[in-house]
């Protein structure tokens, strides 16, 4: 290769090696990226158990009931207009409690129970799941706007 | 008065940055008479900013809670050293550290900076001043920190129990630092643009910078990862969680320009491709700040979700990218093409870095974007590890394969018959690793197989470089290169192992009961209530067994009382060769008496943050090589044909 043309050159193989990662991001986001319901958008759309989706929505009050292996739980997400039963084997997160925010990743099963690998629950005083925002009934005390008021 | 003080204080910083931002305009058109002043400007502004921040400090520090920030941010129950940290443990008081840090910056650059011309200098200060004002307009229109709560509350909200850690202390402004200070190569870029003095003493003005920023960004992303790994309480180490791919995505630039730049110093090659490193570095570090500020995302990091700050910090940020990629576009034409090299050679082997780092860059980023775009076009996507590890690891161990020969090149031409045995060496020591995990461990992945093939191949390629040089004549920086290249096979080493021969048991225990995990033997004790600063907590007491010796774990659910929450305190146990991590959860509602216990072992997790650390050290060294030793006249003048 030509001195003169080295830029050229190092400036096709950035452009090459950029349209790869576009490729690269496009397979996996095909394969990988999961689509987020709440309890009435799943309802109406039909998914097919198994694949993996994110569920999202309140915890409803007096829901949640413990397996007697004492690591199993079973509990209701819900929204304003529906609800969905979710099993989950593990330790719940931190801020996980009855009327808060919670969101499942994990799977529908065939018997029409949302089965969760991971929940994720609100984390910071002020923060409510961007999701779960207009659905949400029981908002921390202590926010900013309720001591300005 | 102290809060009026500290807003004061920052009116005047923003005035001194508009008059840095005006001084370089008629810079432009040769030298005005504002131009004797932006250097004086800098520095002022640099002082106004520590007493605008320090005020705000001390409104922590006494918790007045007339002051709006305070009263939602603090507590007056709350321990000392969380108060203090409470003051950018939130929006406004992070971006004031943000703003803070910028203008030290610049004042810095002021007081220290005499390797490049007066012109570089003033027009460098002049578009820090500028990213500067942009900052200060948002903290002064949407985001005031000094905000008056009338009437006062009695005692204040409360910080965020999970926040209220000590890692939280130095994390943020660790991360902080780093982003702000890769701002300052991207103003070293702009103005070597302008003025047109894009070479190799500017490359050398705008290394320790870019290496200061990527040691901070290194020590930050580490922390946070040990921060989120005992913390959180799930086991993990990298949930690629947007806000951790927001401080990941300008630390991959980061690496990429620290590369590039160290050619242009040397071989004065690679400038237009430093010159777009910069920016795109700097582009995202205000993306990140964008990320984790706006709260578009849905994160477990995420704080207020306000769209009016949101848009601000966006308007910003496309406004500076943008700016600076049209003087890309206009100024690169004049800038000449560096010296040339053959495929094979150091200057190859960095190039080669660079697309592999700027490959995953993208990735992450497309990967951290399309929920936002796919939302905007009414869908609601989430992109989770799966996607990212899929995606990037193949890249990252090809990246590691480059790593084996780069370093050992030369530069310029080189020849790959002259390093065949090492080649044959490199190759016999993945192989054989790599056969041997896959015969005799079932059931392990191929990534955490090649990782660990190819660390071990690393940890051994790494020191080559000081093969045949006399060490007490080696300069530092070649030591910091070795150790830094050491200290990714050591932290890949750690993942490899942690992802592909972790242990769990879950399981519910009454005191007394036993679990088993890997080759350990776990009882439960004893649980019993403690009682802290601030909370209360159940503790479980775990006698932990092995080969005859035993260890005591104290692993705790805590409840703080404001605002009121939950948290798990892992309990760890390290040995060298991993650690045990024990959680335990507050009693079921079945009241069977028992509790439920979660264990790991995870072989050589720890070398995961050892390899983080060693990372950063040497970068310190090179930077502190680079800080003591004086560019030679000569080797300046050489070069300087731009």
């Amino acid at each position: 290769m030509k001195p003169k043309h080295q830029r050229l050159v190092l400036a096709l193989v950035a452009f090459v090696a950029l349209i790869g990662a576009g490729f690269i991001a496009a397979a996996a986001l095909k394969e990988e990226a999961s689509y987020f319901y709440t309890p009435a958008t799943m309802a109406k759309a039909k998914i097919e158990p198994g694949k993996a989706i994110r569920l999202g929505g309140m915890v409803q009050k007096g829901s949640i009931v413990r397996g007697a292996d004492g690591v199993s739980i079973t509990f209701i997400v819900q929204d304003r207009d529906a609800t969905q039963k979710v099993a989950y084997r593990g330790i719940t997160p931190d801020l996980f409690v009855e009327g808060s925010g919670v969101v499942a990743d994990g799977r529908l099963g065939p018997d029409g129970v949302f089965v969760a690998d991971s929940l994720l629950a609100k984390h910071d005083e002020n923060y409510v799941p961007k999701e779960l925002a207009d659905i949400d009934m029981n908002t921390a005390e202590h926010t900013k706007d309720t001591l300005s008021k | 008065m102290i809060a009026e003080t500290g807003l004061a204080a920052l009116w005047l910083a923003a005035a001194m940055a508009l008059l840095q931002l005006v001084g370089g305009l008629t810079l432009l058109r040769g030298e005005g008479k504002l131009t004797p002043l932006i250097k004086p400007a800098a520095l002022v502004q640099g002082a106004l900013c520590v007493v605008s921040f320090a005020s705000l400090m001390w409104l922590f520090y006494v918790t007045d809670l007339s002051v709006l920030l305070v009263a939602s941010n603090s507590h007056i129950d709350k321990p000392l050293i969380f108060k203090l940290a409470g003051t950018w443990g939130n929006h406004e008081g992070s971006m004031l550290l943000w703003v803070s840090v910028l203008s030290l910056s610049g004042a810095a650059i002021a007081l220290l900076e005499k390797r490049i011309d007066t012109r570089t200098l003033n027009a460098t200060l002049a578009v820090q001043a500028f990213v500067a004002l942009g900052f200060f307009a948002f903290l002064l229109f949407s985001s005031n920190p000094f905000e008056r709560l009338v009437p006062a509350p009695v005692e204040g909200a409360g910080l965020n129990p999970l926040l209220q850690d000590i890692g939280l202390a130095f994390h943020p402004p660790t991360l902080y630092i780093g982003y702000v200070g890769l701002s300052v190569a991207f103003s070293f870029a702009v103005a070597a643009m302008l003025t047109r003095q894009v070479g190799p003493a500017f490359a050398r003005a705008m290394r320790p910078w870019v290496l200061g920023a990527w040691i901070f960004l290194t020590v930050g992303i580490t922390a946070g990862s040990y921060w989120a790994y005992y913390e959180l309480g799930w086991g993990g180490w990298w949930f690629w969680d947007p806000v951790e791919n927001a401080s990941l995505m300008p630390w991959l630039a980061a690496t990429a320009l620290l590369h590039s730049v160290s050619v242009l110093a040397t071989r004065n090659a690679l400038r237009a491709w430093t010159i777009m490193l910069a920016l795109v570095a700097f582009a995202m570090s205000m993306a990140g700040t964008f990320l984790v500020r706006s709260g578009i995302l849905t994160s477990v990091h995420a704080f207020a979700v306000d769209p009016e700050r949101g848009s601000f910090i966006l308007a910003l940020m496309l406004m500076y990218t943008s700016l600076a990629f049209l003087v890309f576009a206009t100024r690169i034409g004049t800038v000449k093409q560096g010296e040339p090299f053959q495929i094979v050679s150091r200057e190859g082997g960095i190039v080669a870095n660079n697309i592999f780092l700027s490959v995953i860059l993208a990735i992450v980023l497309i990967g951290t974007l399309y929920p936002l775009a796919a939302e905007a076009m009414g869908d609601k996507i989430s992109v989770g590890p799966p996607y990212f590890n899929k995606a990037t690891a193949p890249i990252a161990l090809l990246l590691m394969v480059a790593l084996l020969l780069g370093p050992m090149l030369r530069w310029r031409r080189d020849d790959l018959k002259r390093h065949k045995y090492w080649l044959v060496g490199f190759f016999a020591i993945s192989l054989w690793t790599g056969v041997a995990i896959w015969r005799f461990v079932p059931g392990v992945g191929i990534f955490p197989i090649l990782g660990l093939a190819l660390s071990l191949a690393l940890a051994v390629a790494a020191w080559v470089p000081l093969k045949g040089r006399k060490l007490l004549r080696t300069p530092l920086p070649v030591f910091g290169m070795v150790i830094a290249h050491f200290g990714l096979a050591v932290s890949v080493f750690g993942m490899a192992a942690e992802s592909g021969f972790s242990r769990e048991t879950l399981t519910a225990l009454a005191p007394g009961e036993s679990a088993k995990v890997a080759d350990w033997q776990v009882k439960l004790d004893d649980v019993r209530p403690v009682v802290g600063d601030n909370w209360v907590a159940i503790e479980g007491q775990l006698i932990a067994r092995k080969g005859g010796k035993k260890f005591t774990l104290r692993p705790q659910s805590r409840q703080f009382y404001r605002p009121e929450q939950q948290t798990s305190e892992a309990a760890l146990l390290t040995r060298w060769n991993g650690q045990l991590y024990a959680v335990i959860a507050q009693p079921d509602e079945n009241g069977d008496g028992r509790w439920q216990v979660r264990l790991w072992w995870k072989p050589f997790v720890t070398f995961i943050w050892f390899g983080g650390l060693l990372v950063a050290l040497g970068g310190a060294i090179a930077l502190l090589g680079r800080m003591f030793r004086r560019p030679k006249k000569p080797a300046v003048n050489k070069w300087a044909r731009v």
